[in-house]
């Protein structure tokens, strides 16, 4: 009778054994990877039985038999209701992320640049794996394999690379960090080296108009870096980088959970190079000399329950440079003709935040607020010329988001507010101004769910310099037949034009600067205004059995006003309003092709004609190449179960045709210059070799071929004389490089 | 006892308000593909008073916020019927499975092989 009793007792014990169900939620990713969520909400529908997942994203969760539908959510993450009918398997689910505050990114290809078939804005999003295609090192470099940006020389003297797209320097782009406007006033010219590329989760570049989401200002497009998040980045990052030129760097990560609620990452980033080189002879460093410590820490707070989501982030950037000649000693030669130097010291100080409410009950409602201050500091001298900038800027953006009748009929609407002040010593004059604006915005989309969908927003703005405006912004998308999409859009940009700042490649020349006009509120000239009208062709297709799809852009940008910043005259520097025209037309095919399983093909052609009315007359834009070719192929070998190492290939080839040079028919036959620059064409290749999911090492090489400009300085032998100048840059100056690192990352 | 009764009735009036203006539901639905999902989550929207529909290719999980005083989920149920997709245990006629396209027949195994192939192709 006893023991009757304790197999009665036990028998609950061997019961409850088989009544329950294990399993694990993962984020879903490109490679079905087991990304354990962490804190994802798992419960019976119409039950309260419910848990939620472990550190590994696991779960074990009592069953019934009359429990079938689990139901598993997670702020962030579209929630998925599952039919339990099996509960001995254990369940392995992958949670799509919903759009993010304020964001959409759609990745409708498991590509490492994806194009979306179904937004309404020509977006192309490119992921961090495609970052990895050339392992350097920030965000400036890292455009090198996309297409749609071109990356240029600045000059010959500050290594700085700029960005193009349309056929516009990065002034007339938007470049956003999680969506607060960051590389902007003040750090317009070196923002870009100042985030690091390891940073960067993904990036996704809007050709054409934009959102009015993100302010007024943006004309050719927008660039938005989403920077990688304490949650769900590695606990630990390594990426150390070395190159023959003995540049080198080091990044690491550091994220921790510090309870169910907060996450928190430390970000360091330094590089150095502390070598002087001069391959081609004419007593000037080929590259800056500089160090740069760039310090970022985020917390993030994920409330599942209340919909609360949260990012706190701290920012410290200190970047010097040193620039000139060879034999140039910044303690006793600086702003002295003993040899011609020139440093860029710039310190910069972040604070931002943004704060979400999602509504659990109702998904369409969410509410997000967006502030950032920052305080940006730079001194610099280049020769002679010395140039000092502090930039304070605060932004704040409050969005929301909801429905009107349903679903397909989307509306974001919000405020926002910024505030600037410049204060800037150009040699002995002293610039100084605020600008700040509010304004409202409203956006409907209609998304019809299959062929059709539509953005429209518009914007009101009051701006205590340029006044109040609206800037409206359309962009439609419609697919006739399978795998197509046929895109439109134009919208209006207005912008006040930091000259010095976004130009200052001049103080490394000995020209002399004007400004023409007095009446204007931004240093005597007037705001610059723009259209932005777009066509866009994008089809999927199947050759010879593989997935390929190619795409037509055309893009045109017509300016109403622009500060015209004329290099005409090799004597000076004209900064004057436009009279008359100024547009930027731009054609792009691009053709996308994966001829088999992990080789990847990519193939571009563009052409720009971009022309502008200076006052000697209508001319096309000086350094902008009319045609350029884009090839990159990608190969990674396939990766199995048992064997987790691959090597992946990949190799970028580029070539500009010819450029113009701004005139040099007034300098002393020596120094004179032909019309036009010769063609360009490089080369850049990347092998990786991946050993495990932990570890990996990359060897690389950047202008494999060794092309060279023989002299970029045009007057080195004589640096304060009247026809110095360092603005003359078609193509590289520095040989070829070499380059190797390592990644080391713990889960 | 009349402003008892009007205030009853307020009362009665804001609750239902507040407990009906966005009802959820789900169902299960039978498809195959993403142009199933179009199909089906029109059906719903097209109906007055549903607000939010999403529906999960993997799962065959059709979820609904309504709007209780327009709708009901019988109502939505025989819309998603009516365009070819059979929900839970009942069937849509034959003339309205007749319309969906081709390569949605989800009563055909071949063509939920095809589909199956396909994802594991993209992964």
């Amino acid at each position: 009778m006893k023991y009757i009793y304790y197999i009665i007792l036990m028998l609950p014990l061997l019961m409850s054994s088989q009544d329950k169900i294990t399993g694990m939620i993962m984020e879903a990713n490109a490679k079905n990877e087991h990304i354990g969520l962490v804190g994802a909400n798992i419960y019976w529908l119409d039950t309260t039985v419910g848990t939620v997942t472990n550190i590994d994203g696991k779960f074990t969760l009592s069953y019934k038999p009359e429990y079938k539908k689990l139901v598993i959510s997670y702020v962030g993450f579209k929630t998925d209701t599952l039919t339990i009918s099996d509960p001995k398997k254990m369940v392995h689910h992958w949670l799509q992320p919903t759009s993010d505050l304020g964001q959409v990114t759609v990745t409708s290809r498991k590509q490492t640049t994806a194009k979306s078939y179904l937004k309404a804005q020509n977006v192309i999003t490119v992921s961090s794996d495609e970052l990895l295609k050339a392992a350097c090192c920030n965000l400036s470099e890292s455009f090198e394999t996309n297409p749609s940006i071109d990356v240029n020389f600045a000059d010959a003297v500050s290594g700085t690379r700029q960005i193009k797209m349309l056929g516009l320097t990065s002034p007339y782009i938007l470049i956003a960090t999680e969506n607060i406007p960051s590389i902007r006033g003040a750090s317009q010219a070196y923002g870009l080296s100042f985030i690091p590329g390891t940073w960067v989760e993904s990036i996704q570049i809007t050709k054409g108009a934009g959102s009015v989401v993100n302010g007024f200002e943006s004309i050719a497009g927008q660039i938005n870096a989403e920077l990688v998040k304490p949650s769900t980045d590695d606990k630990l990052f390594v990426n150390l980088y070395g190159a023959t030129n003995e540049r080198l760097e080091l990044n690491t990560h550091f994220n921790t959970k510090v309870n169910d609620r907060w996450h928190t990452g430390l970000y360091v980033h330094g590089n150095t190079h502390n070598k002087k080189h001069d391959v081609n002879s004419d007593g000037f460093l080929d590259m800056p000399l500089f160090n740069q410590i760039n310090l970022m820490n985020r917390w993030q707070y994920i409330d599942t329950q209340s919909g609360f989501v949260s990012f706190v982030n701290l920012k410290f950037l200190n970047d010097e440079k040193q620039m000139g000649e060879l034999n140039f000693n910044p303690n006793t030669d600086k702003l002295t003709m003993n040899a011609w130097g020139s440093e860029i010291d710039t310190r910069r100080y972040e604070l931002s935040g943004k704060f979400g409410y999602v509504n659990p009950e109702i998904p369409w409602q969410s509410l997000g607020v967006q502030t950032a201050f920052s305080s940006h500091k730079q001194d610099s001298y280049f020769g002679l010329n010395s140039y000092d900038i502090v930039h304070n800027s605060l932004y704040a953006n409050a969005i929301y988001n909801s429905i009107i009748s349903d679903s397909r009929h989307k509306i974001k609407t919000g405020i926002s507010y910024t505030y600037d002040h410049y204060d800037e010593l150009v040699n002995t004059t002293d610039y100084e101004r605020t600008e700040n604006s509010i304004g409202g915005f409203f956006e409907y989309s209609f998304d019809n769910l299959e062929l059709l969908n539509l953005t429209a927003g518009i914007r009101i703005d009051h701006h205590n310099l340029l006044g109040t405006f609206i800037t409206p912004r359309v962009h439609v998308r419609y697919s006739p037949w399978s795998k197509s999409a046929f895109r439109a859009s134009f919208g209006r940009g207005k912008r006040s034009a930091n000259i010095f700042t976004e130009n200052q490649q001049l103080f490394a020349t000995s020209r002399q600067i004007n400004i023409l006009n007095s009446g204007g509120d931004i240093y005597g000239l007037d705001p610059e205004i723009a259209w932005n009208y777009g066509v866009s062709y994008l089809q999927g297709f199947n050759l010879f059995g593989s997935k390929a799809d190619i795409t037509l852009d055309f893009y045109k940008t017509d300016f109403t006003n622009q500060v015209v910043v004329d290099w005409e005259n090799s004597q000076e520097i004209n900064f004057y309003n436009l009279e008359g025209k100024s547009y930027a037309n731009s054609f792009q095919v691009e053709f996308n092709y994966n001829p088999f399983g992990h080789f990847d093909l990519r193939m571009a052609y563009k052409y720009y004609d971009v022309k502008t009315d200076y006052n000697s007359g209508r001319l096309e834009r000086p350094l902008t190449p009319k045609n350029r070719v884009f090839v990159n192929v990608g190969y990674k070998t396939p990766q199995d179960e048992e064997q987790l190492g691959r090597w992946k290939f990949d190799a970028t080839f580029n070539w500009l045709s010819d450029q113009r040079y701004t005139s040099t028919i007034n300098n002393p036959a020596q120094y004179q210059l032909p019309e036009r620059t010769p063609t360009v064409a490089t080369l850049n290749a990347q092998i990786t070799k991946v050993f495990s999911p932990k570890f990996e090492v990359y060897l690389g090489g950047e202008n494999i071929t060794n092309v060279r400009q023989p002299n970029p300085i045009l007057g080195a032998d004589d640096p304060f004389g009247a026809n110095f100048d360092s603005t003359f840059v078609y193509g590289p100056i520095f040989g070829s490089m070499y380059y190797m690192g390592l990644r080391f990352r713990i889960k | 006892m009349k402003n008892i009764i009007i205030v009853a009735l307020m009362f009665i009036g804001t609750v239902t308000f507040a407990q009906s203006k966005n009802a959820k539901a789900s169902m299960e639905v039978d498809g195959v593909c993403g142009m199933c999902k179009a199909r089906i989550e029109k059906a719903c929207l097209n109906t007055k008073g549903v607000k939010f529909a999403t529906w999960d290719i993997d799962t065959h999980q059709l979820d609904l916020i309504y709007d209780a005083r327009k709708t009901n989920s019988e109502i939505i149920k025989n819309q998603v019927l009516a365009v070819g997709h059979d929900v839970q245990d009942t069937k849509a006629t034959d003339e309205a499975y007749a319309t969906v396209h081709a390569c949605c027949k989800y009563r055909d195994e071949d063509v939920q092989d095809d589909h199956k192939a396909e994802e594991k192709e993209d992964n």
